[in-house]
């Protein structure tokens, strides 16, 4: 069977992760792959959790991840990178932002955050990548650019060149918020 | 050749306008709600969202009658409501090609059920095809209309979640434009009374009959051969799961028409191997015909019913491989899904669990009132149910349950199916009272225009439902309209229509937080020293209000300054901005 590599994007509904699935998925189909991504709508985008697939390479078949499944999981939120971990393959990676958004169990009290969170995915056995991409979507002139901030972390760590990804963003997000995204690209990839 | 990754959904609606459709009628429902999105988006097709699936399909049919390809697209409980007119078109046939896209939900991802569209296609004796990628999707529209038209029947596209929302490359096709066929007064063909229905259920017979042939030689009914000793048949989504699992491991029979089904394909493939799997999501509605065939394949004794498929479960059913996984730490907090910031639903909600309501739910977001902390919801069956059902649960239990009772229901769903059940209030005279939660938009689809808008889904000005006068045109005395964020006020009005000896309508009236000509006031602040962490503010189940260190918080990224939440502080801690500092 040919190489598929399977990225799983997970985050809180109303991050951004669909966008981040299309600017990779993008810029996979302009490196000549065959592609397919899998998004999630409707009910679980009200501020749930959600999860998007990402899978490249020659023959595609399958649009979903399956546990054990995924080389990269691209976290928007640190405890969905936890939860997400059975998806990871044994020896994948977690690029995580290290944003902590409450959910509903929290805000009630019912139950705490979990305070060493990205520990406990370090110590299952995962290699991980953490950034404050909120930090530095702010610094490029926008908190809402986190999608593309870790697009940009991730992007160095895929082996594409860099100039199909700069095009894939150019092609993706509004003109009028081009030049922001490109440095939010930028302080992404230089993370 | 240019190509684009499009959605399966974004694929059917480019294979419309290849195809030369013309009209398009719908009512949003994930996971079909992009097809019209995107088919809106060519101007040769007129686009609309009907009121509700019903009348969707027979506006698709009235164009088909006029001459024109059309299409109507609907989620699988959609079909449903669309019955009706399916089954009687499937009598009479069309005009111009007639094409109905449904899409299943297996795992309800955002359903209320799991039920397999299949076997509507077979009840209704209409062939369905089901495409496995977005390129099918593309092409599988277009073969649906030339079959439409040849066969004089319409055709059913049947997707699930996994192949509408996910991407995939399609290669784009030019647009054939297709004349309007000429329209010719046919009561024969048209008109269903007995005696011209009688030979039609004749003839569609034979029609079922000949698409059967056609499937034996169809390219889209494909064998896929490894020299493998074991065969699996599979269409849509599980044909990928399968091939990711088994690969060149597995011959297939690869079914792109699931209705009616290739009889004779079957049997040879299933004699050329030793064992046949069938691999299917929910009923097992091609092993059934297998096994009628008399030809012994191994399916539902093996695969779940319920839920999704995926490559590992094929792996471990036939293969019994078991991958290794990663731990997560245990105990994590869910992360549900919850009304948004600002949302007009939640002070509703709050309010009658206060009042300790019967709460006869209905579908859309407010759905999300029946989760906690706001728990607010008692029943929620289909759309436009939340009416009919409190008139019958008033009926059942009489006076004094109804002063206790209310009905929830959306804008949008109560043009698609409630304002029947309000007149039926009316009509037979129960004491009930339905809140019309109005945000002015069809929320949990992600935003689409109605009839109570006055605005199309080509965001062009429009009459809109006068909702207070339809609700007094079908005999309700009581219409009152209530701002949500007033919790004072609704509070009022929810007591007085309760006490009251008729059946009453509030209309909760307030756009949606998330649109975009909604303007948000500052975001509110906790004056720490007068917070004594009663956590009352919690209480109403908003995401922007959390408790650290024994005191409410507002995340000022995410408050939109609704002050819900202001008149349910015993010390009145929570202000805006400017009085905190």
């Amino acid at each position: 069977m040919s190489k598929v590599t399977s990225v799983m994007i997970v985050g809180v509904g109303g991050q951004g992760t669909l966008l981040a699935s299309r600017l990779l998925g993008g810029a996979m189909m302009e490196q000549g792959y065959d592609v397919k991504v899998s998004e999630v709508h409707g009910m679980s985008q009200r501020g749930g959790s959600v999860v998007t697939y990402v899978r490249y390479g020659d023959r595609v078949d399958s649009p979903v991840i399956d546990l054990g499944g995924a080389d990269v999981i691209l976290a928007f939120e640190k405890m969905e990178a936890a939860r997400y971990l059975p998806y990871l393959k044994k020896g994948g990676k977690v690029i995580v932002n290290v944003q902590q958004i409450d959910p509903m169990p929290v805000v009630t009290g019912a139950q705490a955050y979990p305070a060493d969170v990205l520990d406990a995915v370090r110590a299952a056995g995962a290699e991980v990548l953490a950034l404050d991409a909120l930090g530095l979507a702010a610094q490029a002139g926008s908190a809402k650019a986190v999608n593309v901030v870790l697009i940009g972390a991730m992007a160095r760590r895929l082996g594409v060149e860099k100039e199909i990804w700069l095009k894939t963003v150019r092609e993706t997000v509004p003109p009028k918020f081009l030049e922001m995204n490109l440095r939010a690209f930028e302080l992404g990839y230089q993370a | 050749m240019k190509k684009e990754l499009m959605l399966g959904n974004e694929a059917v609606a480019r294979g419309l306008y290849e195809a030369g459709a013309r009209v398009v009628s719908s009512y949003p429902g994930t996971p079909s709600t992009e097809i019209t999105e995107a088919a809106a988006s060519y101007e040769e097709i007129y686009c609309e969202w009907a009121p509700n699936e019903k009348v969707a399909m027979e506006v698709a049919a009235g164009a088909s009658f006029g001459g024109a390809r059309s299409f109507c697209g609907m989620k699988h409980v959609g079909l449903n409501v669309a019955a009706d007119p399916l089954f009687t078109m499937s009598y009479i046939g069309v005009n111009g090609g007639m094409v109905i896209g449904v899409a299943d939900d297996p795992g309800m991802h955002s359903s209320q059920n799991e039920q397999d569209s299949r076997r509507y296609a077979k009840a209704a004796k209409v062939p369905m095809l089901e495409p496995a990628d977005s390129a099918e999707c593309r092409d599988f529209a277009k073969l649906a209309f030339s079959l439409s038209e040849e066969f004089d029947t319409p055709v059913i596209l049947r997707l699930t979640t996994r192949i509408a929302h996910s991407r995939s490359i399609v290669p784009l096709g030019e647009r054939e434009e297709r004349p309007l066929l000429p329209y010719e007064k046919a009561p024969q063909k048209n008109v269903m009374l007995p005696a011209f229905a009688k030979p039609k259920h004749v003839r569609v017979e034979e029609r079922t009959r000949a698409l059967e042939e056609w499937a034996e030689a169809a390219e889209i009914n494909r064998v896929e051969r490894h020299g493998s000793r074991i065969g699996v048949i599979a269409a849509g989504a599980c044909y990928q799961y399968a091939r990711e699992a088994l690969g060149d491991a597995a011959d297939y029979l690869k079914l792109g028409m699931v209705h009616p089904l290739p009889s004779r394909l079957l049997k040879e493939f299933a004699a050329s191997v030793d064992r046949v799997y069938v691999i299917e999501e929910l009923d097992p509605v091609i092993e059934e015909h297998c096994r009628m065939l008399g030809i012994p394949v191994t399916g539902k004794e093996l695969f779940p019913l319920c839920g999704e498929f995926s490559q590992n479960l094929v792996r471990r059913l036939v293969a019994g491989e078991e991958p290794e996984l990663l731990h997560a730490p245990e105990n994590l907090p869910a992360r549900p899904p919850v009304m948004c910031c600002g949302c007009p639903h939640r002070g509703v909600f709050y309010l009658l669990k206060k009042l300790k309501c019967y709460v006869s739910g209905d579908i859309g977001c407010y759905t999300l009132g029946a989760s906690a902390p706001l728990s607010a919801m008692d029943t929620c069956v289909c759309m436009g149910a939340s009416v009919s059902a409190l008139h019958g649960f008033n009926k059942a239990r009489g006076e004094e349950a109804a002063k206790r009772a209310v009905a929830v229901i959306g804008d949008s769903t109560f043009a698609h199916s409630g304002m029947t059940g309000l007149a039926d209030i009316a009509y037979n005279r129960s004491n009930s009272v339905v809140v019309v939660l109005d945000n002015s938009i069809t929320g949990m689809t992600g935003h689409q225009q109605n009839p109570t808008t006055g605005i199309t889904i080509r965001g062009e000005a429009t009459t809109a439902i006068d909702l207070e006068a339809l609700c007094r045109a079908v005999g309700i005395r009581r219409v009152r309209v209530c701002d949500p964020y007033d919790l004072k006020a609704m509070e009022a009005a929810l007591r007085e229509e309760l006490a009251a000896d008729e059946p009453s309508v509030i209309i909760s009236r307030r756009p949606c937080a998330l649109l975009k000509f909604v303007k948000h006031a500052p975001p509110l602040q906790v004056d720490a020293s007068r917070c004594i962490g009663c956590k009352s503010c919690l209480g109403i189940g908003c995401p922007a209000i959390s408790f650290r260190e024994k005191k409410a918080v507002i995340d000022q990224t995410q408050c939109v300054g609704c002050g819900v939440c202001t008149g349910l502080c015993p010390k009145q801690a929570i202000l805006s901005g400017e009085a905190v500092e």
